[in-house]
C-alpha cells in the first residue's frame, strides 16, 4: 500500500461544521476515558454512599434527635442535605476534571497541541473537552441520584429534573476553572483553588444548613455563588416544591456563568495555545 | 509495502509561498521578512542555529501561529482564513513530541486520525501500513511512554502521515536522537522523498540538510542568508576543500594571526588560499586544493599539531555567511 494517495483532488477551502469538529475532540476524551473509567467507577459510587451515610444518616440522627425530624426546612436532615450534596458533588467533580486534565493537555501530554495541528481549532478543542466534562458530570450525578433513591431521600418525581440542574451547576464551575487552568504555569494554584474556593463554597452555600443561618453580611455572598443556586433549585426539585420564577432565575444565573466563562476560557486558551 | 514512485518534477504553482513573512513576539522579531517558495515533490530545508526562527516559521506554515506581517499561501490558501482546510492536508512533526504517552501506539494513530474525520476502518488500515513503514508494527499495542526517543520520533512521523498529507513538515526531526536512531529516521524520510512526498524540514545539522534537502535556505537571526541546493551553496560560498589546522590550545590565536599575515604578504600562499578563518580551537584554510595549501603553509614555516584536508560542507557556508558556527 502506498503511504500517499497521489490521485487525491487538490485541497479546497472550507471546513466541516463546528459541531463535527467539536465531536472529533470529544471523541479523544472518550477514548482516554475508556482506558481509565474503571479507576473512577468505584469512587463515583462510593462517594455519594459515604456522604449520605455519614452526613445524612449518621450526623442526621444527631441533628434530628436535637431538633425533631423536621429540623431544617421541614424535612429530615438526610432529605435536606442529599439534594445539596448532589449539586455540591457536581461542583467537586467539575473542579477535578477542569484542573489537572486541562493543564496536562496544555503542558504534560500536549493533547491540545496535537489537536491544533489538525483541522481542529482552539474553540473545538475547548468545547470538545467541556462536552466531555458535561458527560462525566452526567454520569456522576446520575449515580448520585440513584444512591439518593436507594437511601429513600427522594420525595418527588421532579427529582429527575435535578439531574440537569446539578450538571449545569458543575458546568458553571468547569468553564471558569478551564479558563483559570489555562493561565497557570504549574499545578500549585490548584491546591489554593480547592482550599480557598471549592471547600468554602462546599461548606457555606446552603448544602449543610440554610444560608439564612449565615451572618447577614455573608448572605449576599452566598447568593452570588453558583453552587447556592444549584443547591437551592435541586432541593426544591427533589422536594417537589419548585416554582417557575425562582427556578428560571437559578437556571438563568448558572447559564450566564457558563456563557461568560466560556468566552473568557476561549480567550485564555487562545492566548496560551496560539502564539 | 512501500511502492516506489519517481519524485515528481517541481512544476505548477508552489505549494508554499511566503513573501516578506514576519513573526513578532511583542517587540522581538523572530522571523524577519523571509521569502520562500516550496514546490511539489521537493525536499526543502531551513538550516540554522538555535533561535534562528525556524520553528516560528514552521508554525506559521503549519497554520497554527498567526502571521504578523507579509503574505503566506499554503496550497493556494491563506492560513488566516482557511486554517482548518490547510491543516487537513498537512502532516506535522513538531519539534517537541505531542504524543499521548498514556495511550498505546495504535491508539495514538486512531485518535489523531479521528481529528481528520477519517473512518475507523480507514485509520486501522493505514495504521498497519504506517507502523510497518516506521518499523513499529510489533509495538502497536504498547504504551508510548516507555518507547525510546527514536521510536517516538518515528511514531510521530507515522502519525503525521495518517491523513496522506500533501506536505510533510518536520521541525528538527532528529534533534536529541543518538546517531543510530538518526540514521533510521533519515532512511525513512529518504524513502518518503522517493515516494514523492513534499518535505519541509528544519535542522541545525548540516549533514542532515546535505543528505535530505534538494534545496535549502540558510537562516540566521530571522533572516535568510542564502538559498540554493547544498552543492550550489557550497560552490557559491565556499571553496572546494578546507584545511583544518590544530595547534596547542593557547597558541591557536597567534598561529592564526601569523597565517593571516602570511596570506596577505606571500603571493604563493594567497594564490592557493581564498580565505583564513580562525576558530577558538582550530584555523581553517579555504582552498581549491587542500593539499597544495597545506604544503605551502608548511614550506612557509608553520607547523601544526594536526592537519586535516576535507571537502567543504554547509557548515563552512554558514560560517562564511554569519561568521559563526552552526552548533556551539
Ligand atoms: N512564543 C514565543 N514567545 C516569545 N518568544 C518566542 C516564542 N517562540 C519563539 N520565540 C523566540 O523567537 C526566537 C526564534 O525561536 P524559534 O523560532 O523557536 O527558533 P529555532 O526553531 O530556529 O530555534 C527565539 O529567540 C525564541 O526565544
Ligand atoms: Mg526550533
Amino acid at each position: 500500500m502506498a503511504l500517499l494517495d497521489t490521485a487525491r483532488p487538490p485541497a479546497v477551502p472550507g471546513r466541516p461544521p463546528t459541531s463535527e469538529l467539536v465531536l472529533r475532540a470529544f471523541a479523544f476524551w472518550i477514548t482516554q476515558y475508556r482506558r481509565t473509567w474503571r479507576g473512577t467507577a468505584i469512587s463515583t459510587v462510593l462517594e455519594p454512599v459515604g456522604f449520605l451515610a455519614a452526613m445524612g444518616v449518621g450526623l442526621g440522627a444527631l441533628v434530628n434527635q436535637h431538633h425533631g425530624t423536621s429540623s431544617v426546612a421541614g424535612a429530615g436532615y438526610l432529605e435536606f442535605i442529599a439534594p445539596g450534596l448532589l449539586a455540591a458533588s457536581a461542583m467537586q467533580a467539575a473542579s477535578f476534571e477542569s484542573t489537572y486534565p486541562v493543564m496536562g493537555a496544555i503542558k504534560w501530554n500536549k493533547q491540545y497541541h496535537a489537536m491544533l495541528a489538525t483541522p481542529l481549532r482552539v474553540v473545538d478543542a475547548l468545547a470538545g473537552h467541556l462536552l466531555f466534562v458535561l458527560m462525566r458530570l452526567t454520569i456522576t450525578c446520575l449515580v448520585f441520584l440513584g444512591v439518593m433513591l436507594a437511601f429513600g431521600a427522594v420525595e418527588s418525581p421532579w427529582a429527575f429534573a435535578a439531574l440537569p440542574v446539578a450538571v449545569l451547576t458543575g458546568m458553571a464551575y468547569a468553564t471558569p476553572i478551564f479558563a483559570f487552568a489555562a493561565t497557570r504555569e504549574n499545578d500549585s494554584g490548584f491546591a489554593m483553588l480547592f482550599r480557598f474556593g471549592i471547600v468554602p463554597m462546599f461548606l457555606f452555600s446552603g448544602t449543610f444548613f440554610p444560608v439564612s443561618q449565615l451572618p447577614g453580611w455573608m448572605q449576599p455572598i452566598a447568593w452570588a455563588v453558583p453552587l447556592w443556586h444549584g443547591v437551592d433549585l435541586c432541593r426544591d426539585l427533589v422536594f417537589g416544591t419548585a416554582t417557575w420564577g425562582p427556578a428560571l432565575v437559578h437556571v438563568g444565573y448558572l447559564a450566564l456563568w457558563v456563557a461568560v466563562s466560556f468566552v473568557v476560557a476561549l480567550r485564555m486558551f487562545s492566548k496560551r495555545l496560539v502564539s | 509495502m512501500v511502492s516506489q514512485m519517481p519524485a515528481q518534477p517541481s512544476t505548477g504553482d508552489p505549494l508554499i509561498t511566503a513573501r516578506g513573512l514576519v513573526k513578532r513576539f511583542g517587540d522581538f522579531t523572530a522571523v524577519d521578512g523571509i521569502d520562500v517558495d516550496v514546490h511539489r515533490g521537493e525536499a526543502f530545508g531551513f538550516l540554522g542555529p538555535n533561535g534562528a526562527g525556524k520553528s516560528s516559521t514552521m508554525r506559521m506554515v503549519g497554520a497554527v501561529s498567526p502571521v504578523t506581517e507579509g503574505t503566506l499561501r499554503i496550497l493556494g490558501m491563506d492560513p488566516a482564513v482557511e486554517g482548518p482546510a490547510i491543516r487537513a492536508r498537512l502532516g506535522v512533526c513538531p519539534q517537541e513530541d505531542t504524543l499521548d504517552v498514556e495511550l498505546t501506539v495504535r491508539e495514538n494513530l486512531l485518535v489523531y486520525g479521528r481529528y481528520f474525520g477519517l473512518a475507523k476502518d480507514v485509520i486501522a488500515e493505514r495504521t498497519q501500513a504506517l507502523l510497518e513503514f516506521v518499523q513499529l508494527a510489533e509495538r502497536a499495542e504498547s504504551k508510548v511512554e516507555p518507547l525510546s526517543g527514536g521510536m517516538k520520533r518515528r511514531l510521530t512521523i507515522a502519525r503525521s502521515l495518517i491523513n496522506q498529507p500533501d506536505i510533510l513538515l518536520l521541525d528538527e526531526p532528529t534533534t536529541g536522537l543518538d546517531p543510530q536512531a538518526r540514521h533510521v529516521v533519515w532512511d525513512r524520510l529518504f524513502r518518503l522523498k522517493q515516494q514523492g512526498v513534499t518535505l519541509v524540514l528544519t535542522t541545525h545539522y548540516m549533514d542532515e540538510a546535505e543528505q535530505l534537502c534538494d534545496r535549502l535556505v540558510v537562516m540566521d537571526a530571522g533572516k535568510i542568508a542564502a538559498e540554493g541546493s547544498p552543492l550550489e551553496l557550497i560552490r557559491e560560498w565556499s571553496t572546494r576543500e578546507v584545511v583544518e589546522l590544530r595547534f596547542p590550545v593557547d597558541e591557536t590565536e597567534d598561529a592564526g594571526a601569523k597565517i593571516e599575515a602570511l596570506a596577505a604578504s606571500e603571493a604563493s600562499l594567497a594564490q592557493l588560499v581564498a580565505r583564513v578563518e580562525i576558530l577558538p580551537d582550530r584555523v581553517l584554510l579555504y582552498a581549491e586544493s587542500g593539499d597544495d595549501a597545506s604544503a605551502e603553509i608548511h614550506r612557509l614555516g608553520v607547523t601544526a599539531l594536526s592537519v586535516l584536508v576535507r571537502r567543504s560542507t554547509l557548515e563552512d557556508v554558514f560560517l562564511r555567511l554569519t561568521g559563526r558556527t552552526l552548533v556551539d
